[in-house]
């Protein structure tokens, strides 16, 4: 299938200069991220399933890593597919997977804020010293998630997830102008991290479970890994390409 | 329990560009030189899996972690200052190579007006061209000076580009490689410029145009314009970096060593001397002491500062009294520009990391500054970098920033926008500075580094000058909507800018006024030298490796001349 690993492609580019893009074109093509789909943690989604026509077939055993509760889960998704929603362009946050995308990196480093430095004292800062919460990310998700709900009862008497369109963003807009009490964190904080996890998920290859068969980047017009454009860079027009995943370097 | 180490010649703190330099230029001389790196080893093998943008650029795979030692911030000497807990202004770098192995590659020369910013304004302007509490000053040498030591450095890293700029200095030679391909993007930058009667040329790139064995006999490959170079490491061994080039050519003598997982915590003294280095062993906390007869900093600008601190070498700037100048004229980079936004999708994914056209007509004194509020300028170029879909949503006007219409507009304009960016110049403040926390601590027990910095006047009036010519080129190369860059008000550590901080370890010609001279010695202690764009008097409208590289080849010549001859070396 694939050109031979990356070590022999530069050995040889070493020795001949011929362009890496000479070298890749045939073989790879998409469907080969059910192969990269995390199979750990297969708790089924109490969530709803995706919408998305084409992201399911090659997708594996799928489930929570993070999130015990279904109906929480099910919140994550309908915020962030109104932030990212499906349209004539393609699908949305659901159908790309960012969900699960979110959800599994809640469960690690990006969660666990990891590579952050979360020494006390813990103090109040000006906006331009940045992020002074004692809370992990995924301590400030479920809170946060869990904000949204208590919202939907209070403002409309019923779930976050049977809300109309327009009442969710009712809500989004609430915390993103941070207009929501939250615990040790502002809503306005929680509301840029969620909408920037869900491009992360939108975006990111799909070894990390989100951007579904790779729509997202079908979507906007980027190939993803390509080892090379020495061959097109100097094209006056705009280079269409099917979009490959950093996966394919294991294949 | 501390073991003490044989003796070596020369200790570095830091293997990026500059301890590189000083190890392959010492060890060829003969002097045992060893290398203490804090982070882990790493080669063009462990670059395999890099084209994922959300591990290295979103998720910093490359750079420092912060759990174990960041800085301190505040705006002003009013604020507390609070522990930067994520990263985002500038991107702290870690591992062999340093920042040498994200960077983009572009590489620069500083103006020879740089150099003599003070005497050459003084002259032309009059001395009270800017209030006095701004302390910018010359450097304590010349570009003349330092033009061999630049040449070195680019012949090093076999540096592609084209002597077409007439407002950079004057070079010896040519360009080692020829410059990059011309893209259509760039030649819509070209034209315009042309045509607004400026100078365009072909930015200093080491993504290099071609194969090329540089004089130490490394070989660094050509660039494929896969588009991953800044956050990123470089699977074809094409941009330059120092473990393709000073790091194993260091290692060929034999007489050169670098230990990994070692975290300097202090600069040893004795008297008026140091004596080596302590560190400690991150993986199994050991303590170790290495002595040397001759240590020399070259971590990166905001660590060397924080080591000297720690260790109590140099006298601490006081910004109620301007006396002291450890910490002493920090400054960031200003960046004005425009963005435009056009009918006709392009390539924009597609691209390398100093793939671009520059003009230098607005910046150093190349124009006027008689009837403006500020000094110097910046270079303004259009880059060619690969845009990325997480990081790149380009919004028209009042898009909403998430929905429907964000979804839309966002997909729409990612392959149709082009921006002009302008690197301006940052002329030190007295309020702007370095000094060390005395509540946060790093992992090993010592104090945070605080930093103390906020935009001034002369940064919001040479940011609005800039942003109106970048305007004026993006309408000439046809955008059907242009945005110029919001005006700055205050400093803000939270979006990523730019990682060029410079300062607080600054060089000159008297004690009084620098910390070390212009061979990168310490004014009080003969056998220090500390290297890197902490040196900077000031930072000027450029990215600052190229100049880095140049000071560190002129303080590897003066590590070598004092291992002889012993002494100050002015």
């Amino acid at each position: 299938m694939a050109e031979k690993k990356n070590v022999s492609r530069r050995d040889f580019l070493k020795t001949s200069g011929i362009a890496a893009g000479a070298l890749v074109g045939g073989g790879i093509i998409g469907g080969l991220i059910g192969a990269n789909t995390r199979q750990d943690g297969a708790v089924p989604s109490g969530g709803e399933a995706g919408h998305s026509g084409n992201g399911e077939a090659a997708v594996g055993a799928r489930g929570l890593q993070f999130f015990k509760n279904s109906a929480e889960f099910a919140v994550l998704e309908q915020a962030t597919e109104r932030i990212f929603p499906e349209d004539e362009l393609g699908p949305g946050a659901i159908g790309l997977g960012v969900p699960f995308f979110i959800d599994h990196q809640l469960a690690g480093s990006y969660g666990e804020n990891s590579r952050e430095y979360m020494q006390p004292p813990f103090e109040v800062g000006e906006a331009t010293q940045g992020y002074q919460s004692r809370l992990k990310r995924n301590e400030l998700f479920r809170q946060g998630l869990q904000r949204m709900q208590q919202e939907a009862q209070s403002r409309f008497d019923t779930n976050f997830v049977d809300l109309e369109g327009e009442q969710m963003d009712e809500i989004l807009t609430a915390f993103q102008e941070d207009e929501i009490d939250m615990q040790a964190a502002t809503s306005q904080f929680f509301f840029r991290l969620l909408r920037q996890a869900t491009l992360n998920g939108a975006y990111a290859d799909p070894i990390y479970g989100g951007n579904q068969n790779m729509e997202g980047w079908r979507m906007k017009g980027f190939p993803g890994h390509r080892p090379a454009y020495i061959n097109e860079i100097e094209s006056e027009d705009f280079v269409q390409m099917d979009p490959h995943s950093v996966g394919d370097m294991l294949n | 329990m501390v073991t003490t180490l044989d003796k070596v010649d020369v200790v570095t703190v830091g293997v990026g560009w500059t301890g590189g330099i000083i190890a392959v230029e010492c060890a060829k001389e003969g002097l045992k030189v060893i290398g203490l790196e804090r982070g882990r080893t790493r080669s063009t093998e462990d670059f395999s899996m890099v084209h994922d943008e959300y591990r290295y650029a979103i998720r910093y795979e490359l750079m420092q972690d912060l759990s174990k030692e960041t800085i301190t911030f505040r705006n002003s000497r009013g604020q507390r200052a609070l522990p930067m807990r994520q990263m985002g202004s500038f991107l702290l770098g870690e591992g062999l190579g340093g920042s040498g192995t994200h960077w983009n590659g572009q590489n620069w020369r500083f103006l020879p007006y740089d150099f003599e910013i003070k005497s050459m304004t003084d002259a032309k302007y009059g001395a009270n061209k800017l209030p006095a509490e701004y302390t910018m000053q010359d450097w304590g040498i010349t570009y003349d000076e330092l033009e061999p030591y630049f040449d070195k450095f680019e012949k090093t890293a076999g540096i592609s580009g084209e002597d077409k700029n007439p407002f950079w200095g004057q070079r010896s030679a040519d360009f080692p490689t020829p410059p990059m391909k011309k893209t259509p993007l760039l030649a819509k930058f070209e034209t315009a410029t042309s045509n607004l009667g400026y100078t365009p040329f072909m930015m200093p790139s080491a993504n290099l145009s071609e194969a090329y064995e540089n004089p130490d006999g490394q070989q660094i490959n050509a660039c494929q314009y896969c588009g991953f170079c800044e956050r990123f490491g470089c699977e074809y061994g094409a941009k330059t970096s120092p473990e393709i080039t000073v790091v194993p050519a260091a290692r060929e003598t034999g007489n050169y060593d670098i230990r990994f997982n070692a975290n300097v915590v202090e600069v040893m003294k004795e008297g008026d001397r140091v004596t080596g280095v302590r560190y400690i062993d991150t993986v199994t906390f050991e303590e170790f002491i290495q002595p040397a007869e001759v240590v020399v900093l070259t971590s990166y600008v905001l660590n060397n500062a924080k080591l000297l601190m720690v260790s109590e070498i140099g006298e601490l700037y006081d910004p109620e009294t301007g006396q002291g100048t450890l910490g002493k004229n920090y400054a960031y980079q200003i960046l004005p520009g425009a963005s435009g936004f056009f009918d006709d999708q392009m390539n924009v994914f597609m691209g390398a990391g100093a793939l671009g056209m520059t003009i230098d007509d607005f910046n150093g004194d190349a124009f006027d500054h008689g009837n403006l509020d500020f000094i110097h300028g910046a270079s303004l170029s259009m880059t060619q970098t690969g845009s990325r879909p997480i990081a790149s949503n380009p919004l028209p006007p009042d898009t909403p920033a998430w929905g429907a219409e964000f979804k839309k507009a966002s997909i729409e304009n990612y392959t149709r926008t082009l921006s002009v960016v302008g690197q301006g110049a940052s002329i030190p403040h007295r309020d702007n500075y370095m000094t060390l926390d005395g509540t946060y601590k790093d992992a090993y027990g010592i104090p945070l580094l605080q930093l103390t910095y906020n935009f001034t006047d002369q940064d919001r009036a040479l940011h609005q000058y800039v942003t109106e010519r970048a305007t004026e080129i993006m309408q000439e190369m046809g955008a059907k909507t242009v945005i110029g860059s919001n005006p700055i008000s205050d400093y803000d550590i939270v979006p990523y800018q730019t990682t060029h901080n410079t300062g607080g370890t600054i060089m000159g010609a008297d004690p009084e006024t620098s910390v070390v001279n212009n061979f990168l010695q310490h004014w009080d202690m003969e056998n220090l030298f500390v290297v890197g764009a902490g040196n900077f008097a000031h930072n000027g409208g450029y990215n600052p490796t190229g100049t880095v590289g140049a000071l560190a080849y002129r303080c590897a010549e003066g590590v070598i001349r004092y291992s002889r001859e012993g002494g100050s070396l002015v």
